[in-house]
């Protein structure tokens, strides 16, 4: 099994993103995670979708895909000519004795605090997924609290944007 | 009398009809005029050319019937099932070449259609259904019949629409019917509230249609169909393998220039009988789990099969790892996702077939190389047409035989008649013993296998062809699924004579627990024979049609003969079969192709 990112360029319609979802369902695959919003155009919205799946499978997943009357594109982004960002907000225990340790582990990974109480903060980061984890690693000892995570959104390096050819 | 054309005198003689004030034309531009959603609704069927529609009213598609009752260009047909309207409109679609359309309230009415437009998904066939919603506001609230049909068929239907201003119905109903029959044909659906419907909006035709994902490639690439006809010229034992895509392209002709211009063998998937002539020499039959032992053997002998609008369904392929393993593929669909879904594709086409063999015959007609000398090969395959020809034995009991009875409605209807069938073992002998000469004349569902199926596809197919004898092939189990519709037929008028295969058991699943679950008969003993419930001639009776019944030999002729001359109502005939007959040959389910056996006990060997 390996990773693969796609960015599905969809018409920004009600029930796309279901019309998506319950494809990968019911076609066996699993969604590693899905991350949809707007674009520079306001009829299209778009998806950025992790899978982890042989190569042959995910022709056949990228196929269906595009059987899909509402998906307009599919790109799938290879990560080393793309950008690849998550967002992670996670509240760790930090009270007086242990909270410069955690602010130093937040300034090492060019994390910001976002939210403070006397007992903990909150901290929020972006990177890649390596990144995330590697800082989740650090923060564990402390006692996390609560997270939330973004799925991944990916954008190609360079001047070309796939949504200028996709959308007259 | 009546005929499929006219309209029964009780709808005429309705006085509603005879006062309402007649719709004005729609205006030849798009300059908008004031009508309701309905009436959009109704004027857009009209403009996109539907003729009829099979469907039932109910709560909130109301307000469509009420101008439905004044068109003079779209005639519904009032079915008594929502099921018998999908799979009407799927018989007029598959007989036609039109888009079949269907129509239903909420709720019930809605999910009714699920397994006709599932069936519909499966078999490619274009069917609009119309299906009433609940009110806007009321969506979501679990009101009176509301059902999230939208969500429901999403993973049955090509696409489906939930309209949710009056001012989108004429587009919306024109990219329905632009999505249903164009690429792979399917069903789409569009669900319209009931305020939808009642509230004013303007009409005007034609709509822009905006379906900016939606680009299906007809032409296929100039550069594969040179490396097919390279392979087909370096082919010693080629095979077109031919599904019902060639039929829905309408490719008959070419398929039959091409097959006559490189000599290479043809077999017909149990969707594209009557693609290509039973009574031509090329003809190898149908493959598959019932198919003819020359066709399955020429399939796995095979150093390339040409699939043309074919889909490598694992009824055909059986065990795929075994499957015609030395050949090349050169594999051409409409839908790219069908091409290296099964079986890897060495030369993948993408296109429509009419296309596709039109450019395949130039191509190979330019090859520069000769084709290889295919004597040799056709020897190998006519050596298993003489050995193993398809073929029945009579029952040892004495009944009558239901493979003779079909062969005998085959021979006396002849290839000019349509017939349907439902699904189990009188499916596979009609697809077997009737010989197709045309496409559009054997309708069946083959991908998902809906008992059910053959008495309202008949029923659409007599509507969509008035003139044709249509013939629906039923089993007794099937029968009692879906016979209510002959009502329908005989007070619509649609004279269909239906063949009631009728061994007194679930066939195939009986033939399945004789062949792998030790003859022991769970379930499958229905008691049309044991008990005579219903006596399915009394029942005819009463649902309007002529009622017949044979059991012997002796009188198959003649009471087809009868029926054959009744055409002022439907016809239903008892044959009355033993319930022991098997599908031969076969390829048990798991198995791969090379374990067909041409009968009980007898293996075919096709290693060289």
């Amino acid at each position: 099994m390996s990773t693969h990112t796609l960015s599905v360029l969809v018409e920004n319609k009600p029930g796309v993103l279901a019309r998506v979802s319950g494809l990968f369902s019911r076609r066996g695959f699993n969604i590693e995670s899905l991350a949809v919003g707007p674009t520079e155009h306001p009829d299209v919205s778009r998806m950025t979708i992790v899978v982890a799946v042989e190569e042959l499978p995910l022709e056949q997943v990228t196929k269906q895909l595009n059987k899909l009357v509402n998906v307009i594109k599919i790109v799938e982004l290879e990560p080393s000519v793309a950008v690849q960002r998550e967002l992670l907000l996670v509240k760790v225990r930090a009270d007086a004795t242990v909270r410069s340790q955690v602010l130093e582990t937040v300034q090492l990974f060019r994390a910001k605090v976002v939210d403070v109480s006397p007992e903990a903060l909150t901290i929020e980061a972006t990177g890649t997924h390596d990144k995330i984890e590697a800082l989740l690693r650090m923060l564990e000892p402390y006692g996390v609290r609560e997270m939330v995570q973004s799925g991944m959104v990916a954008i190609g390096r360079g001047p070309r944007s796939i949504t200028a050819t996709a959308v007259r | 009398m009546t005929s499929a054309t006219s309209r029964p005198s009780a709808a005429a003689a309705n006085p509603a009809t005879a006062h309402a004030p007649r719709p004005k034309p729609a205006p030849p531009t798009g300059t908008p005029v004031r009508v309701t959603g309905a009436q959009s609704l109704v004027r857009s069927l009209e403009a996109v050319g539907a003729e009829i529609v099979f469907g039932i009213p109910g709560g909130t598609i109301l307000p469509a019937y009420d101008p439905l009752l004044d068109s003079t260009k779209v005639r519904h047909v009032l079915v008594r099932h929502e099921q018998g309207a999908g799979h009407a409109a799927t018989g007029y679609a598959q007989a036609t070449g039109k888009v079949g359309v269907c129509m239903a309230t909420s709720g019930p009415g809605a999910t009714n259609l699920v397994t006709p437009l599932a069936d519909a998904n499966m078999d490619s066939v274009p069917v609009v259904a119309i299906t009433g919603q609940q009110t806007r506001a009321l969506i979501g609230t679990d009101a009176f019949q509301e059902a999230d049909i939208c969500g429901i068929t999403m993973p049955v239907t090509k696409h489906n629409f939930l309209v949710t201003d009056p001012a989108d119905i004429p587009r919306t109903i024109a990219e329905a019917f632009h999505l249903a029959k164009t690429g792979r044909p399917g069903p789409v659906l569009v669900d319209i509230p009931k305020d939808v419907l009642q509230e004013l909006t303007s009409f005007s035709w034609p709509p822009e249609l905006r379906l900016p994902g939606y680009r299906p490639t007809t032409r296929p690439h100039g550069k594969q169909v040179r490396e097919a006809a390279k392979l087909i010229r370096a082919a010693k034992r080629p095979v077109l393998y031919v599904g019902g895509g060639v039929i829905k392209a309408e490719a008959s002709p070419e398929l039959l220039e091409l097959a006559e211009l490189t000599g290479i063998p043809v077999v017909t998937t149990l969707m594209a009988r009557g693609a290509f002539p039973d009574s031509h020499r090329q003809n190898l039959g149908m493959p598959g789990m019932h198919g003819t032992v020359p066709a399955v053997g020429a399939m796995q002998s095979s150093d390339l099969l040409i699939a043309l609008g074919a889909r490598f369904d694992d009824r055909v392929t059986g065990a795929l790892d075994s499957f015609a393993p030395h050949a090349q593929v050169v594999h051409a669909d409409i839908d790219p996702a069908e091409i290296s879904k099964n079986r890897r594709a060495d030369v993948p086409i993408v296109g429509d077939c009419k296309e596709i063999i039109t450019e395949l015959i130039a191509a190979v007609q330019a090859e520069a190389e000769p084709a290889q000398d295919l004597a040799p090969w056709w020897a190998t395959i006519d050596e298993w047409r003489r050995t193993f020809p398809l073929g029945y034995e009579w029952p040892e009991d004495g009944t009558l035989s239901p493979q003779y009875v079909i062969e005998r409605i085959g021979a006396i209807a002849g290839p000019d008649a349509v017939y349907t069938a439902g699904v189990g073992q009188h499916q596979m002998w009609a697809a077997q013993h009737i010989r197709y000469e045309n496409p559009r004349t054997w309708l069946n569902s083959g991908g998902l296998g809906t008992m059910g199926y053959s008495v309202p596809a008949a029923m659409g197919a007599k509507f969509g062809r008035p003139d044709a004898v249509v013939w629906a092939i039923d089993g007794d189990g099937c029968f009692q699924m879906t016979n209510q519709e002959l009502a329908t037929c005989a007070i619509e008028g649609a004279p269909i004579k239906v063949a009631v295969i009728n061994n007194g058991n679930l066939g195939m699943v009986r033939q399945w627990q004789n062949l792998f679950y030790s003859e022991r008969y769970s379930q499958t003993d229905l008691g049309t024979h044991k008990h005579r419930i219903p006596d399915f001639t009394l029942l005819a009776e009463a649902l309007g049609c002529a009622g017949l019944r044979c059991e012997t030999k002796e009188d198959v002729d003649s009471v087809i003969q009868r029926a054959m001359e009744i055409n002022d109502r439907p016809v239903v005939i008892d044959f009355v079969v033993g319930k022991d007959a098997q599908v031969w040959p076969m390829v048990a389910s798991g198995t791969g192709n090379s374990e067909i056996m041409a009968a009980r006990g007898i293996r075919p060997l096709f290693d060289e």
